[in-house]
């Protein structure tokens, strides 16, 4: 479980976004709504251990209760940025070992077909990624969520660039970690269909939640 | 343990399949080694006694050509944050790096030294010396590198700024590394001594300041 309270976020020692509380339990999502600039990314950021917070607490818990010290709540998280960390010179299949052995240090050949699989992308796991248009670029970044299992997803934007159909893939893919006990926050514009969801407006400086 | 091997592999791959970097630094080396004899004019007594001091200025420039994509690659395309939420330390996840750079620059400079030590009129004698002192020598010179890498990750014109900030923290490994080739008794093994021990300081201080230049240009 992810706690936040009373979080202000600050970019460049300017706070952007100041009064930030919510929870969110196993099984939660929480969808991140705000005009650009908003903060949503510096929240996520902050979320993610990249950036310092100005002032306020995030704690992320275990199951029973006890709290994960800060240096290894790192390796409880996903986070999926505006780019992919996708390498063009490596094949698809490639780049999702890779992150599969870097994140559990274990070589699951099925585990990442099906990673592969479940984002449509496993007719073409022996293509160079430099191949990839955007859209399937997208997908393979977000495959890594699948490759290795980490209880808390923080995802910017993870429908950029996506079509109809990917968005279906990627929707299925959020909610089967949130039925798995998992949790996840979300940025986005777009409408995402997902279960147990609650609503963090983000607007100049301070934040609602609200539930949806 | 097993995260740094993947890391490293990784990178080592990558290099191997871009080979420009590579390219680069091995064409810079030659070409350095080769144009001092065109500007000193024909005196072979004169290059073999300058040539060590000249093969090593060139290996430090060359080795220094790559070493700014070494995380910005990363950073560009993202990785950098994943890498970031992994399982290693960043000390060890820039030791890594550092280690790629060795494997991926340094020892093809190294192996193609014997012919640059040719264009020099380099005595075959003292070829043996050189290759250990760099062997033992460069280790440092890339963990250095690449905390230089780390603190000027970002900046916009970071490739430039780069050299002039580790250029001079390379002084003692000239020092000595050309001290080693010193027709002394006892020169070589004292050199090759206080070489290895930079270069081990490097390894044990270097990943910490790259870790915290690191962690500030997630910023």
């Amino acid at each position: 479980m992810i706690s936040v309270k009373n979080l202000a976020c600050q970019r460049g020692g300017q706070v952007i976004l100041a009064g930030v509380s919510f929870e969110a339990a196993k099984g939660a999502a929480i969808v991140l709504r705000g005009p650009n600039g908003s903060g949503k990314t510096t929240l996520l950021r902050t979320l993610a251990g990249f950036l310092l917070a100005a002032s306020g607490s995030v704690v992320l818990s275990r199951s029973d209760g006890a709290a994960i010290p800060r240096d290894e709540a790192s390796e409880a998280l996903h986070y999926i940025g505006h780019a992919n960390g996708v390498k063009p010179r490596l094949s698809v299949f490639e780049n999702i070992v890779f992150w599969q052995r870097y994140y559990s240090s274990h070589n699951d050949a099925e585990g990442a077909e099906a990673a592969l699989e479940a984002f449509g992308l496993l007719h073409l796991a022996s293509y160079r990624a430099a191949h990839l248009s955007q859209g399937q670029a997208r997908r393979l970044g977000l495959a890594r969520l699948l490759a290795a299992k980490r209880p808390i997803w923080l995802l910017d934007e993870p429908s950029v660039s996506l079509d109809t159909s990917s968005t279906r893939m990627l929707e299925a893919a959020i909610a089967d970690h949130l039925t798995g006990g998992g949790i996840a926050i979300v940025s986005t514009h777009l409408d995402l269909n997902l279960p147990n969801t609650s609503i963090l407006h983000l607007d100049g400086g301070s934040a609602q939640t609200s539930l949806g | 343990m097993t995260a740094f091997l993947t890391l490293c592999r990784r990178d080592l791959t990558l290099a191997l399949r871009q080979g420009s970097a590579v390219g680069t630094a091995l064409g810079f080396y030659l070409i350095a080694v080769s144009i001092i004899p065109l500007g000193l004019g024909p005196d072979l007594k004169l290059l073999s006694r300058i040539a060590p001091g000249i093969l090593w200025i060139a290996f430090l420039l060359s080795a220094i050509l790559s070493v700014d994509a070494l995380f910005q690659d990363d950073r560009d395309d993202g990785a950098l944050d994943a890498l970031v939420l992994g399982p290693l330390p960043a000390e060890l996840l820039t030791a890594s790096k550092s280690l790629a750079h060795w494997i991926t620059t340094c020892v093809p400079l190294i192996a193609i030294t014997p012919l640059a030590g040719l264009l020099l009129n380099l005595d075959p004698g003292a070829l043996p010396k050189l290759i250990g002192a760099l062997i033992v020598g460069t280790v440092g010179i890339s963990f250095i590198a690449s905390a230089g890498a780390a603190l000027t990750l970002g900046l916009r014109r970071g490739a430039l700024l780069l050299p002039l900030l580790i250029l001079p923290l390379f002084t003692p490994f000239l020092i000595f590394g050309v001290g080693a080739m010193a027709e002394l008794p006892g020169a070589f093994e004292q050199s090759f001594l206080l070489l290895s021990g930079l270069s081990l300081f490097s390894c044990a201080t270097m990943p910490f300041a790259a870790a915290l230049a690191l962690r500030l240009s997630l910023e």
